[in-house]
């Protein structure tokens, strides 16, 4: 049920950005989402692929520096209020939320969340345990192409 | 000079080892003759030395015992550059089979000459050098120290093909073309820089070939400091024992000290190198155990002869006998040279310094590089980490942790503050000879 994100550490400057992105272009291999995280200083690209084990061979032969973390993927109602009563839900459970991103389908009315929980594990189960939409990889790949 | 070569993998010692077990009165005997010798060989010969010990009312017959080289004047690097090119030689060009050159940083280069005696010599000390890697005849070599004018290829090459071994003159570089020989030859020894020996464990990752599972045994690694951290480090990933060997182009090149199974301090060939330890503000000799600055003195060259030459590098004489029984003395692992140091505000900061700072946060040796600027009068240091996969995180809290372990470890070895940059992993150049640490972009 959990999606393998891929990071790749960029440093703040022209290109850096591209060149990882065009390593996986010319592999064929689809990003379906993305986030970047930016300090002063550096960045940190965060990759959800339909292949992610060719995606992190890929990198880590060209020379990056590939982390491998458990996201959760939840579908939630793409209207005012449906981020909201999600976040109100697990803060309700105690659940940790390190960070999250988010985007909206362009068919069905449903946007995804994609969630990096300080302890996957147990905040899987909360949300499995409270009826939310988890989407695993098979079924994020089938929604966005 | 090619004795019957009977050293073998059982571990008989080459011939050419039997002075490193001289006894003391036997070695001393022998180094005061040759002393003797050379300082007339200089006298007679080179200009400059000439002139200086008659400044000083010296004369060849003033060395009565090995104590008095304590008279003799220094010579430096400077006096091979202000001599360039062939001021200090001390054989006519017709007796000189070989010129090597060593790239100063400044200008010009310094150029060293080997007669064919002397090419002999240095092909024994670097055989006996290899011996001590616990090298024998029926081992391959990968030699990729570079070849050409600097010392390192020729002379590993020599003193490989004299212990008997099977010598790949790869050169430097290719890091590829390395590996893939590493594999199909089954080479048991690689000799090069430590920092390409760590390049080429990176490379060998990516490539997916597990150097553990190669023939590859020994590493003989020189030409600059590297610290037991880095050691433990390249034993590890590579599944090889390392060694540390020392020389300088201006002494005879690699084989002028090496590292033996026990891993405790370098052997000096000192039949052929004699050392000494300075203080290097005052130039006092210091006593066997104490710090200071290595002198070296050639007791058997004869193109170019250097009386009490000042290498530059920090280290002590060690007097206690060593467990493989050597009997020649030995000096410790070189962590810095003098000249390596950097004046940042009024602070003296070593490379190795940051090094050790490094090594105790991360566990293992990131690349890394020393950048030194001037901000309106000011020195700044900036250390470039390169992120490695230990430490990196997809949490940009994590990694600004790290930033601060580190910057806060170098602060508290070095007692200044520094700037800490993580860079891109890669993006600090990789030298294919000696590492580039420090650059210093403090103008005038």
């Amino acid at each position: 049920m959990k999606l393998k994100q891929l990071s790749v550490f960029l440093e703040n400057r022209p290109g850096q950005l591209a060149a990882p992105v065009q390593a996986l272009a010319q592999e064929g291999v689809n990003i379906l989402t993305l986030s970047l995280a930016d300090t002063t200083e550096f960045g940190i690209l965060r990759l959800i692929v339909d292949d992610w084990e060719r995606a992190k061979d890929v990198l880590e032969q060209a020379g990056w520096v590939v982390n491998l973390s458990d996201v959760v993927a939840i579908g939630v109602a793409d209207r005012p209020g449906g981020l909201s009563e999600v976040l109100t839900l697990l803060a309700g459970e105690g659940v940790n939320i390190e960070y999250l991103y988010a985007f909206a389908l362009r068919r069905d009315d449903k946007a995804i969340l994609i969630i990096r929980f300080e302890d996957p594990e147990s905040a899987l189960q909360v949300v499995l345990d409270k009826g939310l939409h988890v989407v695993d990889g098979d079924q994020l790949v089938a929604l966005v192409s | 000079m090619l004795k019957e070569l009977w050293n073998d993998a059982e571990g008989g010692f080459h011939p050419a080892s039997a002075p490193d077990f001289l006894p003391e009165s036997a070695l001393r005997e022998v180094q005061l003759r040759r002393l003797r010798a050379v300082v007339s060989r200089a006298y007679e010969n080179v200009e400059l030395f000439r002139s200086r010990l008659n400044d000083r009312r010296l004369t060849p017959a003033s060395i009565r015992s090995l104590e008095d080289i304590r008279e003799l004047p220094f010579t430096i690097k400077a006096d091979l550059r202000d001599t360039y090119p062939f001021g200090l030689f001390a054989s006519p060009m017709t007796d000189v089979v070989r010129l090597h050159a060593s790239s100063g940083t400044t200008g010009k280069p310094i150029v060293v000459a080997y007669t064919r005696e002397d090419v002999e010599v240095w092909s024994e000390v670097m055989a006996r050098t290899l011996a001590c890697c616990s090298l024998h005849r029926g081992d391959i070599v990968q030699n990729a120290y570079g070849y050409g004018l600097f010392t390192g290829g020729l002379g590993a090459h020599y003193g490989a093909e004299a212990l008997g071994a099977t010598v790949i003159p790869i050169s430097g570089g290719n890091t590829d073309r390395q590996i893939m020989l590493l594999r199909d030859f089954g080479a048991t020894a690689l000799c090069c820089t430590p920092s390409y020996f760590t390049h080429l464990v990176e490379r060998a990752g990516e490539l997916d070939v597990d150097l553990r599972e190669l023939p590859l045994r020994v590493g003989v690694f020189g030409a600059e400091p590297w610290s037991d951290g880095m050691r433990e480090h390249i034993e590890a990933q590579a599944g090889i024992k390392a060694f540390d060997i020392y020389g300088l182009s201006e002494i005879i090149g690699p084989g002028v000290a090496s590292e033996c199974s026990q891993h405790e301090g370098l052997h000096v060939f000192e039949d052929h190198f004699y050392p000494e330890i300075i203080d290097p503000e005052t130039g006092e000799a210091l006593p066997d155990g104490a710090e200071g600055e290595l002198v070296l003195t050639t007791l058997s060259k004869r193109a170019m002869p250097m009386i009490r030459y000042r290498t530059r590098d920090i280290t002590s004489i060690i007097t206690e006998p060593c467990g493989c029984g050597r009997t020649v003395r030995r000096i410790r692992r070189i962590g810095r040279r003098s000249d390596d140091m950097i004046i940042i505000r009024g602070v003296n900061v070593y490379p190795s310094q940051v090094e050790a700072a490094l090594l105790t946060v991360e566990g293992t040796l990131p690349h890394y590089q020393i950048i030194l600027t001037r901000d309106q009068g000011l020195d700044q240091m900036t250390v470039e980490v390169e992120v490695t996969a230990e430490v990196f995180s997809d949490k940009v809290r994590a990694l600004e942790e790290v930033r601060a372990r580190i910057a806060q470890a170098i602060e508290h070895i070095l007692g200044i503050r520094v700037a800490l940059r993580l860079v891109a992993p890669r993006s600090i150049e990789r030298s294919q000879g000696k590492a580039k640490r420090v650059i210093d972009r403090r103008a005038g």
